[in-house]
């Protein structure tokens, strides 16, 4: 082809500027921050001099310390136990809304989801802020429950600055992640399944058990990575919500970059943070991979 | 299930009614109804540290959206032509990973380069965020369309450049007018990467909610919040408009 000079440069004028721009300003901002994890905290917070008395600064220090001080241990582990039962919560939730939006007529369908998607847009801070008012010691919500643990001669309870808080908001601010990719999947599934199902007599439950939600897994496992990873690490709901015990990997990522000041140590845990978000979004694609895979759901995967 | 579909529902709406009705509530607690006032809002007018946060907030976002949705359209279909992974990985990731990542790894990396902290550095953040956002509705765009139709243009002697002028921009602007609007949307909401990235003396919108809030309930933050709303409202409803195919999951 005469143009095929023409589309070469062309390619690179196309695909250069955007990839340069995330190479400065997402690629080598990573690339320093596993390096600085090597490295020794300065004396005023940032980094030590990397070579002092002619010697590199390059150490383990920082990741001896996470494993060796069990607290960090513990404070991801809880992270962990929070991003869980989000995830587990939202799944709750986000089932029923989406059959029923696959279930819908089709030109209901669209507005049913916009419906869904809309609270996700308004700002994150705003979400959070609602629940402050909601949870407030002052509120009707915060007054019958104290009123009714009352009767039974309990002490007052606090709602806002708690756990419970703060796992209330994990699940609003991620439901939308675990209904659309759930919806995607139950919209695609073939209703003479379950018609069949029923003609040879298996009731609600088992047609549920047994053929939708095995088929709609893919789905499960999407949503789960959607509302784990980012539920991971979260730092201002805990910080806004959360009592002092809630400090969450987020909160101490935080606190070692803008308090502390020590950068290697930040850096470590947020490579750990990294390492453990990777893992479990490689994990739900090869378990979603695996699931496609088997006869089952071969016949899904086709239509 | 329509019961739990529609508790569903009324759990995603209510906490958001409840801010924009109390910013038209007579009390300076969030507690309970006592009548009707426009005070809120007549405060926040006067409010001048919320008037620089909102005018800075709103300076980043243009500057933000404008460049994002042009490098963002370039990604997208760079990742339609050309895909390659270094460039999936680099335009996906910013999204995917938790968003806390990329501010503290943007933090040290002004810093190290002694790049003073302020509207500069958090336009330059939230520029590498939204190219992503840009990129996969531009690319879903692109794949909607006709291939055949960039070849005529060539074969009829359409410079390559041309060939981008007339036919496949005006056949991809509605994704790039939806990305434009949502990369906007994203950046004048965003906290997380702005709060790392921002430095003590510069102030956005979401910080400044940021502060209040940590200091008290005021109805005063419900009313930025309703208004804010109201504009993103605005926005995703004219983006939709313009690319019905952004509201669907795929």
């Amino acid at each position: 082809m005469a143009h095929q000079q023409a589309t070469r440069a062309g390619k690179w004028l196309v695909v250069g500027p955007p990839l340069l721009y995330l190479v400065v300003f997402f690629a080598i901002p990573s690339l320093i921050m596993v390096l600085a994890s090597f490295r020794t905290p300065g004396e005023f917070g940032g980094l030590a001099p990397l070579v002092e008395d002619g010697r590199f600064d390059v150490n383990l220090d920082s990741y001896a310390r996470f494993f060796s001080e069990s607290i960090y241990a513990e404070i991801f582990l809880k992270s962990v136990g929070y991003a869980l039962l989000t995830t587990v919560a939202c799944l709750a939730l986000a089932y029923p809304l989406a059959s029923l939006i696959a279930k819908s007529p089709k030109k209901y369908r669209e507005l049913l989801l916009l419906l869904v998607i809309l609270p996700f847009w308004s700002n994150f801070l705003i979400r959070v802020y609602a629940w402050m008012i909601i949870l407030g010691p002052n509120a009707a919500l915060a007054r019958t429950v104290n009123g009714i643990l009352g009767w039974f001669g309990h002490e007052p309870v606090p709602l806002l600055f708690s756990s419970f808080a703060v796992l209330v908001c994990l699940v609003y601010v991620h439901l939308p992640f675990m209904v659309l990719p759930l919806y995607a999947n139950l919209e695609k599934h073939d209703q003479a399944l379950l018609d069949a199902a029923q003609d040879l007599g298996a009731n609600a439950w088992q047609r549920f058990w047994r053929i939708t939600f095995p088929l709609s897994l893919p789905g499960v496992y999407a949503g789960a990575a959607l509302v784990f990873i980012p539920a991971l690490g979260i730092f201002a709901i805990p910080d806004i919500l959360g009592g002092p015990e809630d400090s969450l990997i987020g909160n101490v990522i935080k606190q070692q970059f803008l308090e502390t000041r020590d950068w290697p140590f930040g850096s470590v845990l947020s490579i750990v943070l990294t390492v453990a978000a990777l893992v479990l979004a490689g994990l739900a694609a090869w378990v979603a991979r695996r699931n496609l895979a088997t006869p089952s759901s071969a016949r899904e995967a086709r239509a | 299930m329509w019961i739990a579909a529609l508790a569903g529902y009324a759990f995603l709406y209510i906490p958001l009614v409840i801010v924009v009705v109390y910013s038209f509530n007579d009390s300076r607690l969030n507690a309970e109804w006592v009548g009707f006032t426009l005070d809120w809002y007549d405060k926040l007018a006067h409010n001048q540290d919320m008037l620089a946060a909102a005018g800075n907030s709103l300076l980043i976002a243009l500057t933000a959206s404008a460049v994002s949705t042009v490098l963002g359209t370039m990604a997208g279909m760079a990742m339609y032509r050309y895909p390659t992974r270094v460039l999936q990985i680099l335009v996906l990731a910013p999204i995917a990973i938790p968003e806390i990542l990329m501010g503290v790894s943007l933090l040290i990396f002004f810093v190290l380069l002694n790049f003073t902290l302020g509207l500069v550095s958090v336009a330059l953040a939230h520029i590498a965020f939204c190219i992503g956002f840009v990129a996969i509705v531009v690319r879903a765009r692109l794949a909607g369309m006709d291939e055949a139709l960039i070849e005529a243009a060539r074969d009829c002697g359409a410079s390559p450049w041309n060939a981008f002028r007339y036919v496949t921009l005006p056949l991809i602007m509605p994704g790039v007018i939806a990305g434009a609007l949502m990369a906007f949307t994203l950046s004048i909401d965003d906290f997380v990467i702005t709060f790392f990235t921002a430095g003590a003396g510069t102030v956005t919108l979401p910080l400044q909610i940021y502060s209040m809030i940590k200091i008290a309930v005021t109805p005063e933050v419900n009313a930025v919040s309703s208004l804010l709303m109201l504009l993103t409202l605005a926005l995703i409803i004219i983006a939709s408009k313009v690319s019905p195919s952004l509201l669907r999951s795929d």
